[in-house]
């Protein structure tokens, strides 16, 4: 044999390797055979109309899951309109402006965030964030702009926006990881072909990033929706689990994640059941198509910087 | 402003520190209007902190710290007046590889430049700048039909091309050069020597080379550096003929560096 092909060791790790990504994917599969298996019954009796229809009522067991799909969309939209500039900036603050003993610190506290569990941004949330929003935001904008259909009362607290807010700031830390990360590999002499120019500082970050960062600052945008969506107990506590469509984002709402969670022990119906685990499989279906456009755009973003520049 | 006869650059006493480490040493020269001076000199020994101290490019660098006098036309280009955004647009500067911006066309990385600082030209004199950039920077003829094309996607010597027009697009009266050469082919590096004589009528060229015979074929003046210091600093025949210090006939006779 020309080419030795490694020894008994490394053959049999390597198959162990292939055994363990087999068996995750078969998890995957099986886990995605169940949700369909379970939901059919709902498909089957309403068909296309179980994700247009507006109406969720246990008790005429009537299932449509439109509000819980409009739900997770408007606070996952709100989470990533606050919390992608917020990043960037953060980001943008942290590799070119602070000073470096600030550096440490500022990163490992963002990252820090990452670690606290759900429940408790949604404590804090309850108690803090509800009643600062409520008080200092939503009622001076009804008043003023409340004519707006976005902003229109009345003002509870538990809301779509308190909600949206809360998901902003968990989702943070792995926006601004991955935007750091991707910023630093920006070549020096790219700045420095700004800076030659007669470029100011903000003219080189800007260039840079239009240059080399958007592709990665969008996938670590669809990073944080992929969380934003399934994010169930913060958003729980926060959302005012009312399966309305309202357009206003100062009025409660539900999401898909939160009413698999609250109506699970309690679905008595098989029909009620099947709805709940259907929820669950529209849930799964857009994480995944998320993660997969995620992680599609990240490898375009690796064969685009190692062509070198 | 002083007469035309007058050297556009005086540097006086410049001494340059990273940290604790002094890397220049009392540097003194001064630079001719309209000449190309080659700086050469064993790698480590200054050459590059040595231009980038001309426009400013330290001035990010933590630590970076220097003393001593860089007179540009009659000003100290580190007095407090001087805005170093400004400075910049005077003194180019093009880098040992190619930098093109990967997502702009050739045209708009001419461009760029004149875009910078809220300035915007019309279309049709923007477009002669850039025409009138490319040519001197001879990338004209092959790149006037590809304009929309990415920087990028010329070869390696064309880019470098590419970034000199970039950096003459601006006008600069010195065009600072850090190996421009050392990334390229022997036919690309042959195009950008023609070009940097070419350049060296109209603009002041301050180059550094590791390659004798390409500072032989390209300056008017020669300087050697070593260690820091600079140790001599005269016309090009006279540097590789009869150079007056002894170590700069090692270091050209290659007997060190
Ligand atoms: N950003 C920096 N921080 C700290 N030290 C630096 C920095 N840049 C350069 N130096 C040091 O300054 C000295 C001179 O470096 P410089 O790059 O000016 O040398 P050079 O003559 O251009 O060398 P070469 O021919 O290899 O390009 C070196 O000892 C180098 O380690
Ligand atoms: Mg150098």
């Amino acid at each position: 044999m020309a080419i030795p092909t490694g020894n008994l060791k490394d053959r049999l790790f390597e198959r162990a390797t292939a055994l363990f990504a087999g068996i995750v994917l078969a998890l995957a599969l099986l886990l995605f055979a169940l949700l369909v298996r379970e939901s059919l019954p709902a498909l089957k009796k309403f068909g296309f109309s179980f994700i247009t229809g507006t109406t969720w009522d246990p008790v005429a067991e009537t299932f449509g899951a439109l509000p819980f799909i409009y739900g997770t969309l408007v606070t996952s939209t709100i989470a990533l309109l606050i919390a992608v500039p917020l990043s960037v900036g953060a980001a943008v603050f942290i590799n070119d402006f602070a000073p470096p003993w600030l550096k440490g610190p500022v990163s490992f506290l963002a990252e820090l965030l990452a670690a606290i569990p759900s429940v408790i941004y949604g404590l804090w949330g309850i108690f803090v964030l509800v009643p600062l929003l409520r008080d200092h935001f939503m009622k001076p904008v009804t008043r003023v702009f409340g004519w707006i259909p976005l902003f229109k009362g009345p003002v509870y607290g538990p809301s779509m926006l308190a909600a949206g807010v809360l998901l902003a700031i968990m989702v943070v830390p792995f926006i601004l990881s991955v935007s750091r990360e991707v910023m630093a590999t920006v070549p020096q002499r790219q700045k420095e072909a700004v800076l030659s120019l007669g470029g100011t500082r903000w003219e080189m970050i800007r260039i840079v990033i239009g240059q080399h960062c958007i592709p990665g600052i969008f996938g670590a945008t669809i990073l944080g929706l992929g969380r934003a969506i399934g994010e169930t107990m913060a958003v729980t506590m926060l959302i005012g689990n009312r399966p309305d469509i309202l357009l206003s984002i100062f009025q409660p709402g539900y999401s898909m994640a939160a009413v698999i969670a609250n109506e699970f022990t309690e679905a008595t119906g098989d029909l009620y059941l099947s709805s709940l685990i259907a929820v669950g499989l529209v849930l799964f279906l857009i994480t995944f198509a998320v993660n997969l456009a995620a992680r599609w755009i990240l490898t375009r973003l690796v064969a685009h910087a190692s062509r070198g520049i | 402003m002083e007469t035309v006869n007058s050297p556009i650059l005086k540097i006086t006493e410049l001494s340059a520190w990273f940290g604790a480490n002094q890397v220049l040493r009392n540097i003194a020269m001064n630079i001719e209007r309209n000449t190309v001076t080659s700086i050469m000199g064993p790698s480590g020994c200054g050459k590059s902190t040595f231009i980038r101290c001309l426009n400013r490019m330290h001035d990010l660098t933590p630590g970076f710290r220097l003393s001593g006098g860089i007179v540009y036309d009659g000003t100290d280009i580190y007095s407090d007046p001087i805005d170093p955004v400004a400075l910049r647009r005077k003194v180019g500067m093009v880098f040992q590889q190619p930098n093109p911006f990967p997502r702009m066309s050739i045209f708009e990385n001419v461009a760029v430049g004149l875009r910078l600082n809220g300035k915007n030209m019309p279309k049709s004199e923007l477009a002669g700048r850039v025409e009138q950039s490319l040519r001197m920077a001879a990338l004209w003829n092959e790149a006037k039909d590809h304009l929309s094309r990415p920087g990028t996607s010329l070869s390696g010597g064309q880019q470098q091309r590419l970034c000199i027009a970039r950096a003459l697009a601006v006008e600069p009266g010195i065009l600072l050069m850090d190996e421009p050469c050392s990334a390229l082919d022997p036919v690309s590096t042959g195009k950008i020597e023609e070009l940097i004589e070419e350049l060296g009528e109209r603009l002041t060229i301050i180059v550094v080379t590791h390659n004798m015979q390409q500072a032989a074929r390209i300056s008017d003046f020669v300087a050697f550096f070593l260690m820091g210091d600079l140790v001599e600093l005269d016309r090009s025949a006279k540097i590789f003929t009869n150079p007056s210090d002894k170590r700069t006939e090692e270091y050209i006779t290659g007997r060190f560096g």
